[in-house]
């Protein structure tokens, strides 16, 4: 007899893995090779345990249980948000059906790839920050990192379990894929472009995780709709998870902020690059790109995919069921701004149901807002007059309406010649980034911080800032 | 058109409603004598001797019995009961009234009797000869056409025509226009003059355009087609002696299982070793499973025309089964050849239906040999890796098996075998595949030799399975019959896949144009007295 596994202990779920052989046995094919590729693309630094939270149930009490793990036996575990039995689709042809807790033939193709591509993005963030551990500011950033990658581990096997569970073999052999493409890999690069992208210093983290974790928060939140139970619970647990992240990128932004008007402040200048912090109009630089890069994640303005996803059920919009409409949208117009070849902007007007794209961007567009004000905000307080903005949409794209045409921050439509003049002042140059770099000095202190950051108003779980977050050989 | 009540396809000479079937030592008589009344379904009357499925169900009758029951006919005369008529061919109220799908599959069955007929010929030395007697139109001239010989009657007024093109604004789609060229090789000239004159060609030009073979004179025309039909028999081949009668039909070896939008057939292998051929007849299992097999797949086709799926499976002794076929193709008698052929026109028939076919595999299957060909002749064949689903702990598996009926006996009617189109041009692995006949193949070893589409395991099989065929049921059904049909006939054309592919493709097109088949189009104006409008645009 082989020897029995206890599943529940090892893999802390709530799919009944331990009387499901075709998960089990999926999952005994494909943990190796998790384990192998966080050895091989998770965090470089080693440590001897990581104050985290890791979740053992789905409850209140479950969810988020603090202590020091090594990192490498953290139970990553399968969660998907407790089930409404009366639960019925909200949106698209099958309104008003209940919904599906297995997946309908006919969609079969058009969900695994979905689920795919949400899946890719994952691991990638994890790839992308996989030196970041070397350069921490502090331990409690440490630590946030560490937090924030074994959840994008989790939010891996979130993806792998609906793959595992509800799509065979193909399944199976799409989530091996999810471990075979690496981010930035000239020969298997991760499926979106955000996600091929460097996050080479902690400034770039905190952009990354208040810019691209919140797309995947809206991502999330329209597969959260999905038709398909599974999916739509699995989605729904990420997202209390995904919260986090979006607390480490708001704050973290927030604490270089502070710290800069601090400099500012102190020696009296907007140049305090020399004083060991990161001057406004870099910051700016950086929301300049971390932001629109993500925008193109949102995909085309106008989209066929995504209106038949929407008619087939499959993926609906952010908060679905408060929309007060047929959720339908086969008769709803929307307009669309597009930028012409005479340098102005035209508007169209198109069916709703092509623009859902362009419908989640808007709210995601609202909700980075809120994020600026927060930090202007902070500059106000501190009596200086610098306010940071979102660039126009048009800014910097290469997907959709506006790739291929040079718009700046303003949303003014230029040439090429003005443009790439006028890049240095926008975006992050060469010189910006070895900048930044040179500031990054890991600082593995208790309770010590890096120059060029503030440290957090609030520690993790009640703990201190000079809590030991992380045990360090 | 559509009837309240399924058609059958179980008929018997003595309950024949429009035809006459009699035996003359070597010679029989098929005689075309259509009821008007006797349509299958209400609203036409069948006027010189016009024809619906009812009236060419009895003729496929007819030929079987001819094959199997009299095996010492060596020419089957095929003429008109009625006097200056021979016939006038598929009924065009029937058409003009019928839904799309009635109409294809009418075109579809009465082409493979026309095959069927031409089959006897070239294989059973049955030789049929046309004796028209009287006016001889459209699908009256592709019976004709399908016979080896056509004896025209030379009474300086009956023709022979294909008027379809010019009356009805559809094409003589039974095989004429093929058959008029590939066939009896009419140039092609004159087949397009031929097949756009309305009144069709008589007597001697006839004879010099090849549509016909021989006048024969008024006077004495019987005396003169027998006469002819004797020196016929002479050249035939055909021996054999006792003909078996092919009893009613029973259900005993296929089993239909309709469901919502697909159908489970089920063949069962023998349950007994093989005895005589002769002795069995029609009891024997190779005959009987392949009669029900026949009728199975004419039912499903005609009567349930929304399932879109068939599911094929086996159940039985695989060893049993191949004994039997053993005694089928290694009897080199008349009865042997006959069995062989006929299980070859019925895997055609499911070749060319507008279904999709799924094999499936499991323990307990008798996929071997010749039944091994459902298989190959299905879009998809999953086969199941592990034990039985409902009893895991069983050691039994899933295997198939190759056998000499793989190679040869039962060509697909592209002149090739079901393995050779599977692997077009890739002579390696043929050769190959004929190493690995007369043993048990397990599922890895049928993946490896490609035979097989995918092979599930116990845990993953009733999901895949369920998402192949759901997936399946949601896509187009006519983008499904169209790919289909591409990908199962490959290589080199024969008559048989032009009369299928080519022909009914144009066919199936034209019937759902309105210059056809709308309010105006020549098909339901025709006999108004009103002339079609036809949309001039060329498309």
């Amino acid at each position: 007899m082989p020897e029995k596994i206890d599943y529940d202990a090892k893999i802390p779920n709530n799919v009944n893995l331990s009387e499901d052989r075709r998960l089990q046995r999926a999952l005994e094919g494909w943990q190796p090779k998790f384990m192998h590729w966080w050895g091989e693309m998770g965090p470089t630094l080693e440590t001897q345990g990581v104050y985290l939270r890791t979740a053992v149930s789905v409850g209140r009490e479950g969810w988020a249980h603090f202590d020091h793990v090594n990192v490498p036996d953290y139970r990553w575990g399968i969660f998907l948000a407790e089930r409404d039995p009366d639960r019925r689709i909200a949106f698209g042809e099958h309104q008003g059906e209940p919904v599906w807790q297995q997946v309908p033939g006919e969609y079969r193709a058009d969900l695994q790839r979905l689920i795919v591509i949400q899946g890719d993005t994952e691991p990638a963030s994890v790839e992308q920050q996989k030196l970041l551990g070397l350069t921490a500011p502090s331990l409690y950033d440490l630590r946030n990192l560490f937090q924030v990658n074994v959840e994008e581990g989790r939010h891996l096997w979130a993806m792998v379990y609906l793959l595992h569970a509800y799509f065979g073999r193909e399944g199976r052999d799409e989530a091996e894929g999810l471990l075979l493409r690496n981010s930035g890999s000239p020969d298997a690069p991760r499926i979106l472009g955000a996600f091929n992208e460097e996050t080479a210093d902690w400034l770039a983290f905190y952009m990354f995780t208040y810019f691209t974790d919140r797309d995947g928060k809206y991502q999330l939140g329209t597969l959260k709709e999905s038709s398909f139970d599974p999916l739509s619970r699995t989605c729904e647990f990420m997202l209390k998870e995904e919260a986090h992240h979006m607390m480490v990128g708001t704050t973290g932004v927030d604490r270089v902020v502070i710290r800069s008007a601090e400099l500012i402040r102190e020696h009296d200048t907007l140049d305090i690059g020399p004083h060991g912090g990161v001057p406004l109009d870099l910051i700016q630089k950086y929301i300049n790109f971390h932001y629109t890069v993500s925008l193109d994640l949102f995909g085309s303005e106008t989209s066929t995919n995504a209106a038949n996803y929407y008619t087939a059920g499959l993926k609906g919009r952010w908060q679905e069921t408060r929309r007060r409409d047929d959720h339908k949208l086969t008769e709803d117009a929307r307009t669309l701004e597009r930028p012409t070849g005479d340098g102005t902007w035209t508007t169209e007007e198109l069916q709703a149901i092509l623009l859902l794209n362009l419908d989640l961007r808007s709210e995601y567009v609202a909700d980075c807002q809120t994020g600026v004000k927060r930090w202007n905000k902070i500059l106000a307080d501190a009596g200086i007059d610098f306010a940071f903005r979102l660039p126009h949409p048009g800014f910097n794209r290469e997907v959709g309406i506006n790739s291929g045409h040079h718009v700046t921050p303003d949303g003014t439509i230029v040439d090429e010649a003005t443009w790439e003049a006028g890049k240095r002042k926008w975006l992050p140059t060469t010189e910006d980034l070895t900048f930044v770099r040179s500031l990054m000095h890991p600082v593995y202190e208790r309770g010590k911080i890096a120059s060029w950051v503030a440290p957090p108003r609030q520690g993790i779980n009640g703990k201190p800032f000079d809590y030991e977050y992380v045990y360090l050989t | 058109m559509t009837t309240t009540t399924p058609v059958t396809f179980d008929r018997r000479p003595d309950e024949y409603r429009h035809w006459r079937l009699r035996v003359d030592g070597e010679v029989a008589w098929l005689e075309l004598d259509v009821d008007e009344q006797g349509g299958l379904v209400p609203g036409y009357e069948l006027k010189l001797n016009s024809y619906d499925l009812g009236v060419d169900i009895e003729l496929y009758d007819a030929t079987q019995r001819l094959r199997f029951e009299h095996p010492g006919v060596r020419v089957v005369v095929v003429t008109s009961a009625k006097d200056k008529v021979f016939c006038a061919g598929a009924n065009i109220r029937m058409l003009a009234a019928s839904e799309h799908h009635w109409k294809v599959n009418f075109c579809k069955f009465t082409n493979e009797t026309r095959n069927g007929m031409e089959d006897a010929t070239e294989h059973s030395g049955q030789i049929y000869v046309a004796a028209v007697n009287g006016t001889c139109a459209g699908g009256g001239y592709e019976i004709a056409l399908a016979c080896d010989k056509i004896l025209l009657i030379d009474d300086n007024s009956s023709t022979v025509a294909l008027p379809e093109v010019p009356l009805l604004g559809v094409l003589p789609g039974t095989g004429g226009l093929t058959r008029v060229v590939d066939k009896r090789r009419v140039r092609k000239d004159l087949a397009d003059v031929f097949a756009t004159r309305p009144d069709g060609v008589k007597g001697k030009t006839a004879v010099d355009w090849r549509l016909v073979d021989e006048l024969v004179p008024r006077q004495g025309f019987r005396e003169a087609v027998e006469k002819r039909a004797r020196e016929l028999a002479r050249e035939s081949d055909r021996t054999g002696e006792g003909g078996i009668e092919l009893t009613p039909l029973e259900h005993r070896y296929v089993d239909m299982e309709v469901a919502k939008g697909q159908v489970t057939i089920t063949v069962k292998g023998p349950e007994n070793d093989p005895g005589d051929l002769h002795e069995e007849g029609a009891n024997g299992w190779f005959l009987a499973m392949t009669r029900e097999l026949d009728d199975a797949i004419l039912r499903l086709r005609t009567n349930e025309v929304e399932a879109g799926t068939w599911i094929l499976k086996t159940v039985g002794d695989p060893e049993k089964v191949l004994a039997h076929e053993q005694a089928v193709l290694g009897a080199k008698d008349w009865l042997g050849n006959e069995i062989t052929h006929y299980f070859k026109r019925t895997l055609k028939r499911l070749d060319v239906t507008s279904r999709t076919l799924i094999a499936l595999i499991e323990p307990g299957s008798c996929f071997a040999g010749s039944l091994l060909e459902l298989a190959l002749a299905a879009d998809r064949q999953y086969i199941l890796d592990g034990p039985p689903i409902d009893d895991e702990d069983s050691d039994e598996r899933a295997t198939i098996r190759l056998s000499e009926a793989n190679f040869g006996p039962f060509p697909m009617g592209n002149g090739l075998t079901r393995l050779q189109t599977r692997f077009y041009g890739d002579e390696d692995h043929l050769a190959w595949l004929a190493r690995e006949k007369d043993h048990e193949l397990s599922a890895a070893e049928a993946v490896e030799l490609g035979l097989v589409t995918d092979a599930p395991d116990d845990l993953d099989w009733e999901d895949e399975i369920r998402i192949a065929l759901e997936g399946r049921a949601s896509l187009s059904p006519d983008a499904l019959t169209g790919m289909e049909a591409n990908h199962r006939f490959v290589g080199p054309e024969t008559i048989e896949t032009k009369i299928f592919g080519r022909l009914a493709a144009w066919q199936n097109w034209i019937f759902t144009r309105p210059n056809a088949a709308g309010p105006e189009g020549a098909l339901r104006r025709y006999g108004t007295g009103q002339k079609a409008v036809f949309d001039r645009k060329r498309v």
